[in-house]
């Protein structure tokens, strides 16, 4: 056999598209596992319909998975795909126009019957027409040959035309050199009850593999070298699987029972999942009849000493919203997981954006401040979800954690942490009295307040002598009786401010990012436009331009030197997919005049546009 | 037998020995305490009033009710600080303030979820839900119900006044129908709720009637609503004298109420009036029906039977003038309570999977190392 060449790539934006019964997810995160082993940089990005099974072979049925991986670190899952592999007609023609001119497309032909291609608009079969001159089309009959190679096999021909995926898999193994011993003993295990279809799906994927071995079809075969990661052990790791396990750690680092109070909800239902599954940890997962009851669960907890947690998404918070109020009035800890998605009302349910901060900052009655952290990328999930509850149980408040639907379906890999090394988060909780009364006698009063934090006395029932009434009605400063005297109220109001905005001693100042160290323009962000702002960044440095960039991962309070930060820069551009909520609270609290620069497509922003926009930015200032 | 796997048969086999432990009354302590510690010293009812000025109106249903709970309480034996009442809004959900254990005045309707999330994370308390018609029926009913299937060893009272009083006189989801009031000036066009039916339709395992002035009667629905493991729920007739005065007069007035109450009694034919010379007997075609005190066909009061039945044909008897109302206990039956079953499940997580080892699980799934 002679021998084919082997191209050097530095980087791959691949993506797999099919309908939603095609398992593009699954082959996705067996390609991510294969090339996450092999040692490249890598991020993903799937992209699902909100239906579950839309009609086969129709534009709302497709289902996808993009995946970049690269020699070097990357920060996004790349904007346009140099490969597309088509399931269908429906899939080619949902994902054409993201394919840059020259782009590869692996079409599964089988499924282009005039049916198929007419059901999704097409006058003329696509492969045939010349209507995909400008790309490199190979037609590959995927089902057929999967079926073919498995006739020997005592399995429905239904059976042997769903392993298709893995015939593609392999084949793509095949073209980009990934080691392929973990997809089959990820097979072995996933069909383990079903030894016949492990065997299959197995031999499906050797047949694709082999398939681009000998083939003539595929003349080369491309390289991507490891990148140069940190030593240490990694895994890939999506945003919502970070997240659950930060909360798990969060439970161990303070010696607080895990207590999940939550509502099924895209794209926060993970979570729960997840949680549901480690009860060995002492996690208590309660899925409530209600967005209301789960959060007004996770405060029960809380009350009696658990690290109350509620799970959801933006329309779960507008209906949480009564009882977040009930927590920043009791001061009782709660975190406040928010994955946020498209909106308003139903909106978007499955697509990413991040127009909830306004509603965590202030969607509630009254005056009622609570602390609001963002992590920025998918393990940063961790790291934050542990920080919530440090700042939950520490200030005895609500916060937030606003994670969106890019972060929690995306991966990315992840160096794992060194669990000694986590942070004692252990609460001192009240175990005796703490007030003189006039006649002498000894009381607690729940609102006595560490001079420091501004954090009320914490003490759980069980505890003798502490027996005391919290509520929702204003409280005497201190004693915590019912006060309706006016200078009180103002009073109380003040310091319930006071503590939040007293967090900012408390956390990391903002990092500024500008290696030129002579940027005019500082692009500011928060949460999941990280990646993509940090690319956008990298080329406009690339173009000979400095640019600084600094990301928020707190919101409520900001970092203490973010004033500093943004008044030290000519402008200041915030990347936002809303309508520029930071934006208006910069601009509102530093009297900086922030440039928005907005997108509310459903979809993170990408690499290529924001470079684009920020090259415009520096221009318009040089002027 | 299970033929689905040794897990799920090992997992019966430790509910059934929660429920063994359940059934037996250890200590003579009751099921509904068997999971909170006992006291040492004894209490008294002066010890259960807390420094809190009680600001009802003068003349409400709600002094009796607080008196008789606080009367009650000490019988428990359970230190103060295991003790947590728990409320929503409305005149009733104050409770809490006024009663010397650890309490929550929360926000409308959600207190049976607050308290599911305590009694599920903490069953060495003893978790009491204090709400009403308009608290528990109208904007928690949804709470309500869930906590009733579900099982949450909880008592729950709901004082019933049929109006809203904090609001100043609105109809009520238990008003009837036709009532004046300011919100229904033309009458209610409401149907309104018979909340031990909801309650058993709602899959309760304890369900009563009681009045906040008959406090014997009071004492011992409490007691037994205690004792029962699970939700134990309880509805007290309750007097607003300033919005809704005299709502239940008939069942109260010496000259009226032996014809208008039916006490019920486990065990006891269910029979009613002065000389209880009326009874009840089911008809052919399910219903109950009054007939002679004396009839053979009477029926025998059977709060323990594993079939809703009777009691739901008992809550049905009440007409809409009071006339015909049961009160007493009308179902009390044993069911697997949520946080038993939940701690039996940590138990076996932890017995299949060990305690959980975080480095373990950061490292499933696949990894790989970087030198």
């Amino acid at each position: 056999m002679p021998t084919k060449e082997v191209r050097q790539l530095d980087r791959v934006i691949i993506r797999l598209a099919g309908d939603s019964g095609d398992g593009m997810q699954l082959t996705g995160d067996r390609f991510t596992s294969e090339t996450a082993e092999f040692g490249n940089d890598l991020s993903t990005l799937p992209n699902f319909p909100a239906e579950i099974r839309a009609p086969a072979g129709t534009l709302p049925g497709v289902s996808s998975f993009q995946l970049h991986f690269a020699d070097h670190d990357i920060m996004t899952p790349g904007d346009a795909p140099n490969v597309l592999v088509a399931m269908n007609p429906a899939a080619l023609k949902a994902n054409l126009a993201d394919l840059p001119r020259g782009a590869e497309i692996i079409v599964n032909s089988d499924e282009f019957t005039p049916r198929a291609w007419q059901r999704v608009g097409y006058s003329s079969n696509p492969l045939e027409d010349g209507s995909l001159a400008d790309y490199r089309v190979t037609a590959v009959p995927l089902t057929s040959m999967t079926v073919e190679a498995l006739k020997d096999f005592d399995i429905s021909k239904k059976d042997a035309e769903r392993a298709k995926n893995m015939f593609a898999l392999g084949l793509l193994s095949w073209m980009y050199h990934r080691p392929i011993e973990s997809t089959i003993a990820f097979l072995e295990k996933k069909f383990a009850k079903n030894p016949e279809i492990a065997k299959a799906n197995i031999a499906a994927f050797r047949a694709g593999y082999h398939f681009g071995e000998t083939t003539e079809v595929f003349a080369v075969s491309y390289e991507v070298k490891p990148a140069a990661l940190q030593p240490g052990t990694y895994r890939n790791i999506s945003g919502n699987l970070a997240l659950a396990y930060g909360l798990i750690a969060a439970s161990q680092a303070t010696g607080l029972p895990l207590f999940l109070g939550s509502y099924p909800i895209t794209p926060a239902s993970d979570i729960l999942h997840e949680l549901a599954k480690h009860k060995n940890f002492g996690v208590r997962t309660f899925q409530a009849e209600d967005e209301i009851a789960g959060v007004t669960a996770a405060i029960g907890a809380s009350f009696g000493g658990s690290l109350g947690v509620t799970t959801t998404s933006g329309p779960g918070v507008a209906l949480k919203s009564e009882a977040i109020g009930l927590a920043v009035m009791l001061e009782l800890p709660l975190v406040i997981c928010d994955i946020q998605r498209g909106g308003p009302s139903t909106g978007l349910p499955t697509k990413t954006e991040q127009a909830d901060l306004l509603q965590a900052m202030f969607g509630r009655n009254g005056e009622a401040p609570v602390a609001i952290v963002a992590p920025r990328s998918p393990s940063d999930c961790f790291a934050m979800a542990i920080e919530a509850a440090r700042i939950a149980t520490k200030y005895r408040t609500p916060v937030f954690l606003l994670s969106d639907g890019y972060l929690a379906n995306g991966s990315e890999p992840w160096l794992l942490p060194d669990v000694s090394a986590l942070p004692d988060l252990r609460v001192d909780f009240a175990t005796e009295p703490n007030h003189v009364a006039d006649d002498g006698s000894r009381q607690f009063w729940p609102y006595v307040r560490d001079p420091e934090t501004l954090a009320r006395a914490w003490a759980l029932p069980g505890t003798p002598g502490l027996e005391h009434r919290i509520g929702g009605l204003e409280k005497s400063d201190g004693s915590g009786a019912i006060s309706y005297d006016p200078e009180n109220h103002d009073r109380m109001v003040r310091l319930r401010q006071a503590k939040i905005d007293g967090i900012a001693r408390d956390i990391p100042p903002l990092e500024v990012e500008d290696p030129d160290g002579n940027a005019e323009l500082l692009v500011l962000g928060w949460g999941s436009t990280y990646g993509p702002i940090g690319a956008a960044c990298r080329r406009v440095r690339a173009r000979g331009l400095p640019v600084a960039q600094a990301h928020l991962r707190y919101l409520n309070p900001f970092p203490a030197n973010t004033g500093e930060v943004v008044r030290r820069y000519r402008k200041v551009l915030i990347p936002e997919m809303n309508l520029g909520q930071l934006a208006l609270l910069i601009r509102a609290k530093y009297l900086v005049d922030a440039i928005s620069y907005d997108r509310v497509r459903g979809l993170p922003f990408k690499a290529a546009e924001l470079a684009d926009v920020i090259t415009a930015t520096i221009e318009s200032i040089q002027e | 037998m299970t033929n689905d796997g040794s897990s799920n048969g090992q997992h019966r086999a430790g509910l059934a020995a929660s429920l063994a432990g359940r059934a037996a009354y250890g200590n003579g302590r009751p099921a509904g305490l068997m999971s909170v510690p006992q006291g040492s010293t004894a209490l008294a009812a002066k010890d259960f009033k807390s420094d809190q000025e009680v600001r009802w109106c003068p003349g409400c249903g709600d002094y009796a009710i607080l008196a008789a709970v606080q009367g009650f309480l000490p019988e428990l034996g359970v230190p103060r600080e295991n003790i947590v009442f728990i409320s929503g809004i409305g005149c009733s959900s104050r409770f809490p303030y006024y009663v010397e254990t650890y309490g929550m005045h929360s926000i409308h309707g959600r207190a049976p979820a607050i308290a599911t999330g305590l009694a599920v994370t903490r069953p060495d308390l003893a978790v009491f839900v204090v709400t009403g018609d308009g608290d528990a029926l109208s904007i928690g009913g949804n709470h309500l119900i869930h906590a009733l299937r579900r099982n949450i060893n909880l008592t729950i009272l709901l004082f019933n006044n049929r109006i809203y009083g904090l609001t100043k006189g609105q109809y009520s989801p238990t008003s009837e129908l036709g009532k004046i009031t300011k919100s229904t000036p033309m009458g209610s066009l409401d149907q309104p709720f018979n909340p031990v039916s909801l309650a058993l339709g709602a899959e309760a395992t304890f369900v009563a009637r009681t009045i906040d002035s008959d406090r014997k009667h009071l004492t011992e629905v409490l007691r037994a609503a205690v004792a029962h493991r699970g939700a134990s729920f309880v509805e007290i007739y309750q007097n607003c004298n300033i919005f809704n005065d005299n709502a239940f007069e008939v069942l109260k007035s010496p000259t009226t109420r032996d014809d208008y109450l039916i006490r019920l009694e486990h065990g006891q034919p269910i029979t009613f009036g002065k000389n209880r010379e009326k009874g009840v007997r089911w008809t052919a075609s399910g219903t109950l029906e009054v007939c002679s005190g004396d009839d053979p066909s009477v029926v025998v009061h059977d709060a323990h039977h594993p079939d809703p039945t009777l009691a739901f044909a008992l809550s049905r008897l009440a007409q809409p003038d009071l006339a015909m109302t049961p009160i007493g206990i009308f179902r009390d039956v044993d069911r697997p309570v949520y946080e038993d079953m939940l701690a039996d499940q940590i138990e076996q997580a932890v017995a299949r999977q060990g305690r959980g080892d975080l480095a373990a699980l950061l490292a499933s799934g696949d990894t790989w190392t970087i030198r």
